[in-house]
């Protein structure tokens, strides 16, 4: 595949890629000595622009064309009829400082959500405005900080954290103010429960736990774990990264969970995008839904309106979340439904218990029970072999790797998520891949250290990147 | 099901090869007690069921389109030419995840460092990161950034003419800090700072559509040791001074109106641009250009060892997720509106913003407040604004923003905010019906 230029090499002087009508008005002239001269964006005709974004696209792999089983990513098929829904021009184009009665609609449909989310999870109340994961974790364990302020124990300051949980767990808890414990896991992949009870202090905030964990194990003592922070005087905060699957299984409110948020862009179908943007939708029990940040949708008789939560930490960002995001999640749950989101449950968690049936007697996986939606195997196959080499050798296969070195508690972890998505036929392809990369890790093992070989680029030197970075371009 | 394609055969075959006897098997590790079987929740629809209830709902809002719609104050109406939802909305970005694996992810990293060079030029910074969830937590992330920069102080200014919800959501970032956020009234230049100031925010513009130039600021704000951190309208960018080029150390903006749609609020994009010292304070995914084994160009995220998946706990921020799509359709805008057409778009809305404050401030009763701006100014009315509103959305014109839905104890302003999608009668028809509203 040939280089393409960036958009500063294909510009030429006096091009332009789009026009305005003429102006209708009189001129007026710029405030003196803040007049600005030059602007060094490059001109390009509409076709050009067109054919260079259209050919950037097709040097990426994405779900609707490769199949994709990064793990904790729950790269799922995005639904296409979640575009055309959140399309429409009354979405689209509403002001979100139009009047509330203009935007009853809308407002309704925040609060459907609100309501399907909180039946879901088991919780009592929930705020759609974080607009990520990591911000739904900051909110709640900000939330954990209000209550514990308003107990007057803000001594509490230690969140404890699992040594199998998301990065961005502890960076939230850092973020607000809390210092982190991590709590390692036991030989069955969970929690510790005696590390744990020895960490139960009167000093503890909190616990931060991810069910399924990042092993995509569940945690099964997770009544206990939740009995024990909560007679220690702390909170649990659930990170529902894994969650799809759960839905229509299990509810996490029900097992002692007191906020928790939902990735709306891994369970509920939306676009990842190529980073985002997602929807970290946050739910709370009875007991710190007033904090919830806000403002939330309410219904008052017939008609809905924005409102904050009575102890609201306040907003975590302007408006009321990534609203475009929500109108394709509430999209999925219409066309899903109550039915089929067991469905979708019972089909991840088969999918990937087939394929780590497939792949476990040549892939070592350390914890030997039934995975829920995805598993951990070790790339160490052969020495000398790393699950980087096993990783870009995929690509050569027409797949996208799965998610490597993470969770950072497995050596040369390959942590795989097949999503309920996908059928049979994929799976079968992608653990004869699979097996066909062993093989060759010792008869051919070249074919892996310098993989991948038909990708638009070979292997990148991320060292030099970070060591002598060029950000932007330098013409 | 659609998205489901396992057959019952091929479940029967797939539970033999795992070797239990059933799917509700594998959830044994989940205790019995706590398996629910159903959702309090409607089976679910077809595509067509469930569009014709979204449709249903989306015809209840009112459109920026189907009115003359002169409400800014932080989301703008600006035109998206069709080319930038038509490439965005491709599959292979739209479903792509991040670019972890730079290998297969080309176009996404490609994107980005055309994104940061273009949003840099503009911005007038040597770099601008891979976005945030908008400006708003862009400005707040910018905040704490200063903060650990100036160890030792703690206090942060804030421009009282800061839009409130910004000012809401810079306050909740800082919750669990020793941090003062104090706020001074007008001209930045004659802000008070003192040894304990770590940074000092100019908005440009204010929430009242107030331009203070930046410059003198920025250069009082060094000279008492403290960093100058600018929330800028990157639009106004195009034909006003930079913030980078009047010494700005932090750039933050919202870009939703460098093509991303009014969307009820988001996703938007929150952009942050800094100079070459604070680079590795910079919160945020950030695209590199670099080489691969041949020698062919090829760009990866970089400087990871600032962010949550390798920093944990003494990661600069905890972003994961950013607005990366979004950033996409800004990345597109840019390049085909271009140096020509950004400029065009910026200087129609500062020539019609500005032929609009003209009529209406010869309205008897009406005073244009806001002395030097952009796009969208500050009007005192004769009478309650949300009276003058409530009659003029009768008559198909959205006015402005309603002061006081921010501010209570302000009825008697109107916030009009006036873009290159107005034309000329929209503007005399608003001139006309303010006049009427009035009597």
């Amino acid at each position: 595949m040939r280089n393409e230029p960036l958009v500063y090499e294909l510009s030429r002087p006096g091009r332009i890629g789009c026009t305005l009508p003429r102006s209708d008005v009189p001129e007026y002239s710029l405030p003196e000595g803040l007049i600005r001269t030059e602007l060094d964006l490059p001109e390009l005709d509409e076709l050009t622009v067109v054919r260079h974004f259209t050919r950037l696209s097709q040097k990426n792999f994405s779900i609707d064309t490769e199949f994709y089983p990064l793990g904790s990513c729950t790269m799922k098929y995005n639904p296409k009829a979640n575009e055309a829904a959140a399309a429409h021009p009354g979405w689209k184009n509403l002001h979100p400082l139009a009047e509330p009665e203009h935007a009853q609609g809308a407002l309704e449909l925040l609060w459907r959500l609100q309501e399907a989310l909180q039946e879901i999870g088991g919780f009592a109340a929930a705020s759609l405005q974080p607009a990520a994961g990591a911000h739904g974790e900051f909110s709640g364990v900000l939330m954990i900080h209000a209550a514990l302020k308003d107990r007057g124990e803000l001594n509490r300051r230690k969140m404890l954290i699992p040594d199998s949980a998301h990065g961005t767990n502890p960076a939230s808890c850092t973020m607000a103010g809390f210092v982190t414990q991590t709590i390692p896991s036991g030989p069955d992949g969970n929690i510790d429960m005696a590390a744990l009870r020895a960490a139960l202090d009167d000093t503890v905030a909190g616990i931060m736990i991810t069910n399924p964990n990042t092993l995509g194990l569940f945690e099964t003592n997770i009544e206990e774990i939740c009995r024990l922070v909560h007679k220690a005087g702390g909170y649990v905060y659930g990170d529902g990264a894994n969650m799809n699957a759960l839905t229509g299984v299990f509810k996490p409110g029900s097992s002692g969970i007191d906020v928790m948020h939902f990735n709306l862009h891994k369970t509920f179908s939306t676009p990842h995008g190529g980073g985002g943007p997602g929807a970290g939708m946050i739910a709370a029990n009875e007991a710190l839904a007033p904090y919830l940040p806000g403002p939330v949708a309410v219904r008052r008789g017939e008609s809905y309106r924005l409102e904050m939560p009575a102890k609201s930490i306040g907003q975590v960002k302007a408006f009321y979340g990534n609203f475009g995001v929500l109108v394709r999640a509430y999209t999925y749950i219409l066309m899903t439904g109550g039915n089929g989101l067991r469905r979708v449950a019972e089909n991840a968690v088969l999918n990937a218990n087939y394929l780590k049936a497939l792949v476990e007697g040549v892939y070592p996986v350390p914890y030997k029970r039934h995975c829920m939606h995805e598993f951990v195997a070790k790339g160490t196959i052969v020495p000398g072999i790393h699950t980087l080499d096993i990783a870009k050798r995929l690509i050569d296969y027409g797949f996208h790797p799965p998610t490597i070195y993470f969770p950072l508690i497995v050596q040369e972890a390959l942590m795989i998520e097949p999503t309920e998505t996908e059928s049979k036929e994929t799976l079968d392809q992608y653990a004869d891949a699979m097996l066909k990369i062993a093989k060759e890790a010792s008869e051919q093992p070249e074919l892996l250290h310098d993989a991948p070989h038909n990708a638009p680029v070979a292997r990148l030197d991320e060292v030099m990147a970070a060591r002598c970075p060029i950000l932007c371009y330098r013409g | 099901m659609p998205f489901i394609p396992n057959t019952d055969a091929e479940r029967i075959e797939m539970l033999k090869t795992i070797g239990v006897e059933s799917v509700e098997e594998l959830f044994s590790d989940i205790p019995a007690h706590l398996r629910v079987q159903n959702l309090d929740l409607p089976d679910g629809v077809s595509e067509m069921e469930a569009l014709a209830a979204l449709d249903a709902l989306a015809e209840r809002n009112a459109q920026t389109t189907k009115m003359d719609w002169f409400v800014g104050a932080g989301a703008y109406n600006s035109y998206i030419p069709s080319l930038v939802p038509a490439l965005a909305s491709r599959g292979e970005f739209l479903t792509a995840y991040t670019p972890y694996q730079p290998e297969v992810s080309q176009g996404t990293l490609q994107a980005i460092f055309e994104y940061q060079s273009m949003a840099a030029k503009l911005l007038g910074m040597p770099v601008v990161n891979a976005s945030h969830y908008d400006g708003a937590t862009a400005l707040a992330e910018a905040v704490l950034m200063a903060w650990k920069a100036k160890e030792g102080r703690n206090k942060i200014l804030l421009p009282a003419d800061l839009h409130p919800e910004y000012a809401k959501v810079v306050a909740t970032y800082l919750t669990s800090f020793d941090i003062e956020l104090a706020r001074y009234e007008g001209d930045p230049e004659r802000a008070s700072l003192d040894e304990r100031t770590a940074a000092i925010v100019v908005a440009y513009p204010g929430f009242s559509g107030e331009v203070y130039p930046v410059e003198k600021a920025a250069a009082r704000a060094h000279a008492a040791g403290a960093l100058c951190i600018v929330q800028a309208d990157p639009v106004m960018c195009a034909i006003f001074k930079s913030p980078g080029e009047q010494g700005a150390d932090i750039v933050t903006a919202e870009g939703q109106s460098l093509g991303n749609p009014l969307n009820f609020g988001g996703p938007y994009l929150g952009m942050l641009g800094t100079t070459e010292a604070l680079i590795r304070r910079m919160p945020g995914r950030i695209a590199g250009e670099t080489k691969d084994k041949e020698g062919r160009r090829g760009f990866v995220l970089t400087l990871s060892t600032r962010e949550q998946h390798i920093r944990r706990e003494k990661a600069v921020s905890n972003i994961c997720s950013n607005q990366g799509l979004s950033m996409l359709q800004t990345c597109i805008y840019l390049a085909a509106l271009g140096k020509q057409g950004l400029r065009q778009v910026a200087k129609q809305s500062y020539d019609k913003a500005h032929y609009a404050a003209e009529l209406i401030g010869r309205i008897p009763g009406f005073r244009v407040a806001t002395k030097q701006f952009f796009r969208e100014f500050l009007v005192q009315t004769p009478k309650p604004a949300a009276d003058i509103a409530r009659a003029l959305a009768k008559k198909g014109i959205a006015p402005g923003l309603v002061v006081s839905r921010y501010f209570p104890d302000r009825p008697n302003e109107l916030l009009v905010c006036v873009t290159e999608m107005n034309s000329r009668p929209q503007i005399e028809r608003l001139a006309v019906a303010l006049k009427e509203a009035s009597k």
